[in-house]
C-alpha cells in the first residue's frame, strides 16, 4: 500500500532562522505517528507544511498523493489546530453544519458528531459560552467529518480532562483501525506511550529520534530502575550488599542497572528470598528516553 | 456554489447577533426619516413630487453612509478571523480563499440592501403620506437603492482588501477610517482645488477623475437622471458633462475590481 503522507528532506527557513532542517517521514495509512518536541522545535510548523498553509524551502512533500494544500489534498486532511477557537456568535451545531457544507457532506450529521465528541447537550448554546475543553472537542468533531485519510492533530489533549482524553484515544483507535493516518503532537508524553506506533523526536527543527517506544529505549541505553521494599530490621544489610544502591526516605531501596544486567541484578534480587517483600521494576519511561535525545542537541 | 452560500448564511448570522444588522437599519432608517423631516418644509411648488425630491437628499446622505457602512462591516472580515485564530482551520478545507471572500460579500451585500430598502423605504412613506403625487419619484427611488447596493459592494470588497494587508483589526480600523476620508471627503476636496485652479487640464481631466472614484461616480449617475426631472439643484450642472452609461459603467465594474484586489491580497495572507 503506498503511503499517506511523505516527507523527504524537507527544510523550512524564516528568513536566516532555519526552523526545520532535512526532516524526512513517511507515514502509513492506519500508522499513529507521534510527533514529540519543546515548544519551538518545529511541530506547529511541521504541520502547516503538510496541511499547505505555508510553503515548504526545499523537500519534497506528498500528501493522499498530491502537493500539500492542493484540493485533492485538503479534501483528504483534517486538521486540528492548537487551542482551536472558532466564532463565539456561532453555536456548535451551526459551526459543525458549515463545517460540513464546506466538505460537502449533509449537515444533517451535526449532531451526531457532537454527540460522539460528549457535546450534544451544548449542541444550541453559543461556542463563546463553551469552556477551553469544550472548544477543543468541537474542533475534534470537526475533524470527524467524512473520513479523512490524514488527521493532524496540533496538541489534541490540551485542556481535556482525563476521561475525555481516553475517550478521545478511544476515537482515534477507532479511525486508525479504519486507515486513517494520525500524525499528532503532544506535550503530554505518557499518554502517547500505549497509543502511537511511531515516535518522533523533533529539536531544533531537525528529527532526533524516530522509531517505536521500544526501538527508542534500546538505542537510549537507559537504565533500568529496581525498587526493593526490604522486609523489617533488613535495610541496611541489603544496601551493603548491592553495590550503588540507595536508600530512599520512603524506607524502600532503589538501584538502578544497565538494560543488559537487568536479568542478572533480578536473579540476585530474588535470591534474598523473605529479606524483600516487594519488588517493582521500572523500565525508563518516554520521559526519560525523550529529555535523553532532547539534551543530545544541547537543550 | 453550495460553499459560498454556507459561509454567506454563517456571516449573516453572525452579523444578525451582533447586531450589525440592526444598526446598519437603523442608521439609514433615522438618517432617512431625519432627512425627509428636514427635506418636507421648503419644497413650495417646484413643479416636482416630494419623492423626487427626497431622492436627491438622500443621494448625498449615502455618498457619505453607505461607504460608511461597508467600511464598517468588512474591515474586520480577514484580520478579525487571523486575531481569533479561526483562519487557519478555515484554510485548510477544501474551499478557496476567493469563494470564502464572495461568500462574506453575499452576505454583506443582503445586509446592506435590506438597511439601505428600508432607510429610504421609510423616507418614502414618510414623502407618500404628504405627497399623492410622490409615486412619479419611485423610478428614482429604486435606482437610488440598486446604486447605493453597488456602491456599497465597492467599499466592502474594499474593505476586505484593508483587512487582509493589515491582518490585525486595529490597524484595518485605522485604514478603514483612512480609505473613507481620502476617497469620500478629500477626493471631492482635491477635485474643486483642481477646478478653482482654472487650467485646461482640469476642464479635460475633471470627467475622468470624477468617475474614477465609485462615490462619485454614484453621486453623478443618481444626479444626472434626477436631473431629467428638474430635481437636483446645482451640481446637477457638473453630471449633465458626463453621460449616464460612463457613471454606471464605473459604479457596476468597481465591486468585481475591489473583489478582485481583496482576493489577490487575501491569497498573500499566510495563516
Amino acid at each position: 500500500m503506498t503511503s499517506t503522507l511523505t516527507i523527504s528532506h524537507l527544510t523550512k527557513r524564516f528568513g536566516p532562522v532555519a526552523a526545520l532542517t532535512d526532516v524526512s517521514l513517511t507515514v502509513a495509512p492506519g500508522q499513529r505517528v507521534a510527533l514529540l518536541g519543546h515548544n519551538g522545535a518545529g511541530k506547529s510548523t511541521m504541520m502547516k507544511i503538510i496541511l499547505g498553509l505555508i510553503p515548504a524551502s526545499e523537500g519534497e512533500i506528498s500528501v493522499c498523493g498530491s502537493a500539500p494544500g492542493s484540493a485533492q489534498a485538503r479534501a483528504q486532511v483534517a486538521y486540528l489546530p492548537e487551542n482551536a477557537a472558532f466564532h463565539p456568535a456561532l453555536t456548535g451545531e451551526e459551526q459543525l453544519r458549515h463545517y460540513l457544507r464546506l466538505r460537502g457532506e449533509a449537515p444533517g450529521q451535526a449532531l451526531d458528531l457532537l454527540a460522539r465528541v460528549g457535546l450534544r447537550d451544548a449542541a444550541k448554546r453559543r461556542i463563546g459560552t463553551y469552556s477551553k475543553g469544550m472548544r477543543q472537542r468541537v474542533g475534534l468533531a470537526q475533524t470527524l467529518i467524512g473520513h479523512p485519510r490524514l488527521l493532524v492533530l496540533d496538541e489534541p489533549t490540551s485542556g481535556l480532562d482525563p476521561v475525555s482524553r481516553r475517550d478521545f484515544y478511544a476515537l482515534l483507535d477507532g479511525l486508525a483501525a479504519e486507515g486513517a493516518s494520525i500524525l499528532l503532537s503532544s506535550h503530554v508524553l505518557t499518554e502517547v506511550e500505549a497509543r502511537t506506533d511511531q515516535i518522533l523526536i523533533l529539536a531544533k527543527g531537525r528529527i532526533e529520534a524516530a522509531g517505536t517506544l521500544t526501538g527508542l529505549r534500546r538505542e537510549a541505553e537507559l537504565p533500568v530502575s529496581f525498587t526493593l521494599t526490604p522486609a523489617e530490621g533488613y535495610a541496611e544489610s541489603l544496601i551493603e550488599s548491592l553495590t550503588g544502591a540507595q536508600l530512599l526516605p520512603s524506607g524502600q531501596i532503589q538501584i538502578s542497572c544497565r538494560q543488559d544486567e537487568k536479568l542478572a541484578l533480578l536473579t540476585r534480587v530474588t535470591g534474598f528470598g523473605p529479606r524483600i517483600t516487594d519488588l517493582d521494576v521500572t523500565p525508563p519511561s518516554l520521559e526519560d528516553i525523550y529529555s535523553h535525545f532532547s539534551r543530545r542537541t544541547g537543550q | 456554489m453550495r460553499r459560498i452560500l454556507s459561509t454567506a448564511g454563517i456571516e449573516f448570522r453572525i452579523a444578525l447577533r451582533n447586531r450589525w444588522v440592526a444598526i446598519a437599519t437603523g442608521l439609514m432608517v433615522l438618517f432617512a426619516l431625519v432627512l425627509a423631516a428636514a427635506g418636507a418644509a421648503p419644497t413650495g411648488d417646484v413643479g416636482v413630487d416630494r419623492l423626487s425630491v427626497t431622492v436627491v437628499s438622500l443621494t448625498s446622505l449615502a455618498v457619505y453612509l453607505v461607504p460608511l457602512l461597508a467600511l464598517l462591516m468588512s474591515f474586520d472580515a480577514v484580520a478579525g478571523e487571523v486575531e481569533r485564530g479561526t483562519l487557519p482551520l478555515l484554510l485548510t478545507y477544501p474551499v478557496s480563499r476567493a469563494r470564502v471572500l464572495a461568500g462574506k460579500l453575499l452576505a454583506h451585500v443582503v445586509i446592506l440592501g435590506i438597511a439601505v430598502t428600508l432607510g429610504y423605504g421609510a423616507a418614502a412613506l414618510a414623502a407618500f403620506a404628504t405627497d399623492p403625487e410622490a409615486t412619479r419619484g419611485l423610478p428614482a427611488l429604486i435606482r437610488l437603492i440598486w446604486t447605493s447596493v453597488l456602491l456599497g459592494a465597492t467599499f466592502l470588497g474594499l474593505g476586505y482588501l484593508l483587512s487582509s494587508l493589515s491582518r490585525r483589526p486595529s490597524g484595518a480600523a485605522g485604514l478603514a477610517i483612512g480609505l473613507w476620508l481620502a476617497l469620500v471627503v478629500l477626493y471631492d476636496l482635491g477635485l474643486l482645488a483642481l477646478v478653482v485652479s482654472g487650467t485646461a487640464f482640469a476642464t479635460e481631466a475633471l470627467p475622468a477623475l470624477l468617475l474614477a472614484n465609485p462615490a462619485d461616480a454614484f453621486r453623478l449617475f443618481n444626479l444626472a437622471a434626477a436631473n431629467s426631472v428638474g430635481a437636483a439643484g446645482g451640481m446637477g450642472g457638473a453630471a449633465a458633462s458626463i453621460p449616464l452609461l460612463q457613471s454606471v459603467l464605473s459604479l457596476a465594474l468597481w465591486p468585481f475590481a475591489a473583489l478582485l484586489l481583496a482576493v489577490a491580497a487575501f491569497r498573500k495572507v499566510t495563516p
